[in-house]
């Protein structure tokens, strides 16, 4: 046990729950805009697996990493797009089209990746970004501020969020149209407008969540992203549709994977216990956030086409 | 008005992402496509198929890329073989609807390359008596006469890589990603815990399973974790380990990989690589399946009769004395004087 108290080990461990953190906050917080709007999109695993491979291959063709997440946003914005012409125009049934999309991210994903790569070639990834003087800071500057620039602009996600959610005409509307769209309407707001901004919002942070995945990992594989996109649609219930509950159960999530990992590592959990406790971010995360994300509730309007006059 | 508008971006972002699937086509489609044909110009008989259902990418340098190229190997020795692959199954319900579909096709052979592919296997085979089936890595035929099962002894390669690892490591701590303790994973991290044991009893060897055999960020955050621990070489098993290699070359500590050559992902680091020759024991299973056998035999690849081989970096400066090490731990695993299960 008292190998888990060394410095090395206890700034490894924070370090990497906020990396493993990351790409569940972002999609995340991408996926909050539309369902306080009120249209679920479960196709966010399909959209940041678009956006790892776009992300990727750009990093493998130009090597310039600030290209690669450029693209991974933009094929995000794309599908965002589409997803947005499906639920809000099409009024597809969300859960149904949402398992499309993530099929359609699912494969095409993959045959991008057989086509124009082939065999896993790795890129460089991010450099890090030591912040000045902060970085300095005896492990807290290790644990907190010796990451690469997507970690930060991540975080910096959050308070953006909680000032346009709470702060902006934009968020009112959004929190409007979410909770009752026949009143936001009679009141001159397009319920169309916000919710396909809405959506394209949330694909263009899915996009940009894979693309940061892929890029910080250095490396493209099938199914990267290992199902993170449902996680993260998750989050944002047992987050109660707010970035900050949404950045706590990330962060959660993240710190409970690499304490288990480290765990593992130190040989503190037995072997005979390792495929038992790689279920407990799950589980603990789920726990925490359900006795939380019960005092909130869901958008009213949540799943709910919008059409005038009914 | 709007309403076309939108369908047509949406149509034509999905055709600009289908034409660029079609657009650049320089990877090796032998093992990439979903179907390829090796046909011998001068034989007009019916092709011998065979058929590879596979859980991650047939070009994932690990698991399934193994399978896909021993077929490849001995298709192009054979001749007149038809060779078809779905990959990327690692939903077992979709594996075992590939696997019935290539029975009812009339495929001669249908390689389900995966352990957790067993119980679905089981249902199937009985179905199709006329069909051969190979299913691996296991040692169990499920008692069918159309069933053949294979395994790797994967320890044996482990065993080398843990000799070579520990001779190499400067910190005595030595870093293992494994997915989940099972199959072919489980024997090749032990045999590497015990060869790494033998060649320095006191060093520390850090074992962790993910729990998942494809999550490619947890690997590299378990890599990571070995970092902090002091670890300065690690190896790993499975088709998520190119997260940890990346984890290792960006901080210079060496790897050892298995099931493929791993060079490619990180020529200075990797030191060597035990490489599965599935076709050692394809070539005895076709054989048998036109002698009208079609199955009931348990097959296994080791170092001995050539299955597994120690693949080392060209690229790599590995000390002779580390190589002579390694060389004498192949001769005392082949000759029975060394043995690789704890």
């Amino acid at each position: 046990m008292s190998r888990l108290f060394t410095e090395a080990v206890l700034i490894g461990i924070v370090a990497s729950g906020i990396r493993l953190a990351v790409p569940l906050l972002l999609a995340s917080l991408g996926e909050m805009y539309g369902q306080r709007s009120g249209v679920l999109n479960l196709g966010v695993d399909g959209i940041m697996l678009l956006g790892a491979f776009s992300g990727y291959y750009l990093v493998l063709r130009t090597g310039n990493v600030w290209v690669g997440l450029v693209m991974g946003a933009f094929i995000g914005l794309l599908l965002g797009l589409a997803s947005a012409v499906i639920s809000v125009t099409l009024k597809a049934e969300q859960g149904i089209s949402g398992i499309g999309v993530y099929l359609f991210g699912l494969g095409m994903s993959d045959l991008l990746f057989q086509k124009m790569v082939g065999t896993p070639i790795p890129i460089s990834g991010f450099p890090d970004l030591d912040i000045p003087l902060l970085s300095d800071i005896p492990i807290l500057g290790g644990m907190l501020f010796q990451h690469s620039a997507v970690i930060y602009m991540a975080f910096a996600a959050v308070p953006i969020s909680l000032y346009v959610l709470n702060r902006t005409t934009f968020g009112m509307n959004i929190k409007a149209v979410g909770e009752n769209p026949e009143a936001a309407d009679s009141l001159g707001v397009s319920v169309t407008k916000i919710r396909y901004a809405t959506v394209t919002i949330g694909g263009t942070f899915a996009g940009f969540a894979g693309g940061a995945l892929a890029i910080d990992l250095g490396i493209f594989q099938q199914n990267l992203t290992n199902a993170a996109g449902f996680i993260a649609i998750a989050l944002v219930y047992f987050g109660a549709w707010r970035p900050m509950g949404v950045m706590a159960g990330a962060l959660l999530y993240g710190f409970v994977n690499a304490l288990v990992l480290q765990l593992k590592t130190l040989g503190i959990i037995s072997r005979g216990w390792s495929d038992i406790s790689a279920m407990a971010p799950a589980l603990i995360t789920i726990l925490a956030l359900v006795i939380v994300a019960r005092r909130f509730r869901q958008p009213a309007a949540l799943t709910k086409p919008f059409t005038r006059g009914t | 008005m709007r309403k076309p508008r939108f369908i047509g971006i949406a149509i034509l972002m999905a055709f600009t992402l289908v034409v660029a699937a079609c657009g650049d086509d320089d990877a090796d489609d032998t093992t990439a496509a979903t179907t390829a044909a090796t046909t011998a110009a001068t034989t007009a008989a019916a092709p011998f198929r065979i058929a590879i259902v596979a859980p991650s990418a047939s070009n994932d340098l690990a698991f399934s890329q193994s399978i896909v190229d021993a077929v490849n190997v001995v298709a192009a020795e054979m001749g007149n073989v038809e060779i078809e692959v779905t990959d990327g199954t690692f939903v077992v319900d979709d594996a075992a609807a590939a696997i019935r579909a290539y029975a009812a096709d009339g495929v001669d052979l249908v390689i389900a390359h995966g352990s957790q592919y067993g119980g679905s296997l089981s249902e199937i085979a009985p179905d199709f008596p006329d069909t051969s089936f190979a299913w691996g890595t296991a040692a169990d035929t499920f008692g069918l006469p159309n069933v053949y099962s294979y395994e790797a002894a994967s320890d044996e390669g482990g065993y080398v890589m843990g000799v070579m690892g520990a001779a190499l490591s400067t910190s005595d701590v030595i870093g293992v990603v494994g997915p989940i303790e099972v199959g072919d994973a489980k024997l090749y991290v032990d045999g590497y815990q015990l060869g790494a044991l033998a060649e320095k009893p006191g060093a520390t060897v850090n074992i962790v399973y993910t729990g998942s055999f494809g999550d490619v960020a947890l690997a590299a955050e378990a890599a990571e974790s070995h970092l902090a621990a002091g670890a300065d070489v690690l190896t790993g098993t499975a088709q998520m380990v190119v997260g940890a290699v990346g984890v290792a070359n960006e901080n210079d500590m060496l790897w050892f990989g298995t099931q493929a050559n791993q060079t490619s992902l990180a020529p200075s680091i990797v030191v060597a690589s035990q490489v599965y020759h599935w076709e050692v024991l394809l070539r005895d299973i076709i054989a048998n399946i036109e002698d009208g056998t079609l199955g009931g035999e348990i097959y296994s690849i080791d170092l001995a009769n050539g299955g597994l081989v120690i693949e080392f970096n060209d690229g790599f400066d590995l000390p002779a004395d580390v190589r002579a090490k390694a060389d004498a731990a192949i001769a005392g695993i082949e000759s029975g004087s060394i043995s690789t299960t704890p």
